[in-house]
C-alpha cells in the first residue's frame, strides 16, 4: 500500500500521538516521544508491524508521541495512512 | 430468571480521546457509552471509529457493559461506524435519533447480518435507542416494542428541549410529560428506562435532586458526562436498609398468608397484597444486584404456587 500524499492523524493530548506520513523513496521512521528513552524500540516495533500489515514499504513516518499505548499508535497510524490514500 | 443487570450509571466517553478510553476499566459506573456522535467533530469521524475499534480489540477482560453511540442511521457515517466497531464486540449500540420504530428495525437487521458474519449468537448485540425528539416521544410506545434487542429506552433531554425550542431548567418541569411517556412505553414493554445526562458537573446537589426525582418517577438509571457524577447517582439508586428490611418482612408475611390460604395479610397494620409483594420483590432484586442481600426471589415467591 502506497502513501500517495501527506496524511496526518491524532492529537497532542496526553496518551495520544500525532502521526504524519508523507511520500518518500525509502522507509524513514522519525520518533519524538515523552517516553523516548524507555520505549523508542517498542514504539518503532509497533509502527513497523502496522506498516508491514498494510504493505507500506516506503514513506516518511513521523510521530510526536505523548505516551500513547499500542492500540492508539496502531489506530493513529492507520488513520494517517488512510488519509494519505494508502488504505 | 436472569440476574437483573444494573444500569444505574452509563458514562459517555468521547470516542476520539485515548486518555478517556483507556480509563474505562477504572471507572466505577455500571456501563459506558463510547461516543462516535456528538463528541466527535466531523473532521475526526474516521479517526475516532478506528481508535474505538482498536481500543475494543485491546480491551479483552471487561468489567462493565460497553455500548457505542454510532452516528444516526440517516448520516453517511453510520454504516462505517458499525463495520469498524462491531468486530470489537461491544455489548450493544446506543442509537441516536431513534424517532420511529422503523429506524430501530433497520438497525436490528444490520446487527443480525453482522452476527451471522462474526459467528455470534443472534440477538447478541443489544440496542438502547435515544428518545430525544418530540417525534420520538410520541412514538415511544411503538419504539419500545420495535426489537427484542432493546434493553431500555434512553431519554435525551438536551436534544429533546432543542426540538421543542425550549430551555432545559434544573427543576425539569418542561421534561415531565416527555419523561412520563418514555417511562410508560418502557414499563409497558418490560424494559429499563434510562434518564438523560445532567450537564453541570459542578452542581452535585442539583444532580442529586434530579436523580431522586427520576428514581421516584420510575427510571432505573441515568447517563452521565463525568465519572465524578457516579457516586451521587449510585447513592440515590441504592436501596435503603429499611426498604430492604421491610421487603424481607413482606415476602415472609405473604408466604405465611398463602400457607393460611389467603392472598392478603396485615403487616404492622398495613395491608400486604400482590402489588406490595411485587414492589418488595423488586427492591430485593435490586438489593441483590447491589450485593446487599443474598436472597434470590423467583416467580413462585412473588405469585405463589398453583
Amino acid at each position: 500500500m502506497k502513501i500517495c500524499k501527506k496524511g496526518q492523524a491524532g492529537t497532542v493530548q496526553s496518551s495520544d500521538l500525532m502521526v504524519t506520513v508523507e511520500p518518500a523513496d525509502a522507509l524513514i521512521i522519525e520518533i519524538e516521544s515523552t517516553v523516548k528513552k524507555q520505549f523508542e524500540h517498542l514504539i518503532r516495533a509497533k509502527l513497523e508491524q502496522v506498516l508491514a500489515k498494510h504493505g507500506t514499504v516506503s514513506g516518511r513516518i513521523s510521530i510526536s508521541d505523548r505516551g500513547a499505548l499500542d492500540y492508539a499508535i496502531e489506530a493513529r497510524l492507520e488513520t494517517a495512512l488512510q488519509r494519505a490514500g494508502g488504505m | 430468571m436472569a440476574e437483573y443487570q444494573l444500569r444505574r450509571t452509563l458514562l459517555y466517553v468521547p470516542g476520539n480521546m485515548p486518555s478517556m478510553l483507556q480509563n474505562i476499566p477504572l471507572f466505577q459506573c455500571d456501563g459506558v457509552i463510547i461516543d462516535l456522535e456528538d463528541a466527535v467533530p466531523l473532521s475526526e469521524k474516521d479517526a475516532a471509529r478506528i481508535l474505538v475499534k482498536r481500543y475494543l480489540e485491546s480491551y479483552k477482560e471487561r468489567n462493565k457493559e460497553i455500548l457505542v453511540r454510532i452516528n444516526g442511521l440517516d448520516t453517511k457515517w453510520a454504516l462505517d461506524d458499525l463495520k469498524a466497531i462491531l468486530p470489537g464486540i461491544p455489548d450493544g449500540i446506543r442509537l441516536p435519533k431513534a424517532d420511529t420504530p422503523e429506524i430501530v428495525e433497520r438497525l436490528d437487521t444490520l446487527l443480525t447480518e453482522y452476527e451471522e458474519e462474526l459467528g455470534l449468537e443472534l440477538g447478541f448485540f443489544k440496542i438502547l435507542p435515544s428518545i430525544e425528539t418530540a417525534q420520538a416521544v410520541i412514538n415511544a410506545t411503538a419504539i419500545a416494542r420495535a426489537s427484542p434487542r432493546l434493553i431500555g429506552l434512553a431519554f435525551g433531554a438536551e436534544d429533546y428541549t432543542a426540538t421543542m425550542e425550549i430551555n432545559r431548567t434544573k427543576g425539569g418541569e418542561e421534561l415531565f410529560n416527555a419523561r412520563m411517556n418514555v417511562l410508560w412505553a418502557a414499563k409497558a414493554a418490560g424494559i429499563q428506562a434510562i434518564d438523560s445526562i445532567f450537564s453541570d458537573v459542578n452542581d452535585m446537589e442539583a444532580l442529586r435532586v434530579e436523580t431522586e426525582l427520576i428514581k421516584r418517577l420510575g427510571f432505573t438509571g441515568k447517563c452521565l458526562v463525568n465519572p465524578r457524577q457516579t457516586d451521587v447517582i449510585h447513592e440515590v439508586f441504592a436501596p435503603k436498609q429499611d426498604e430492604i428490611d421491610y421487603a424481607l418482612q413482606v415476602m415472609e408475611a405473604i408466604k405465611r398468608a398463602r400457607e393460611m390460604g389467603t392472598g392478603v395479610i396485615s403487616l404492622k397494620g398495613k395491608m400486604v397484597d400482590m402489588p406490595v409483594v411485587i414492589r418488595s420483590a423488586r427492591v430485593l432484586r435490586t438489593a441483590r444486584a447491589h450485593g446487599m442481600v443474598d436472597i434470590i426471589i423467583n416467580e413462585e415467591d412473588i405469585h405463589g404456587a398453583e
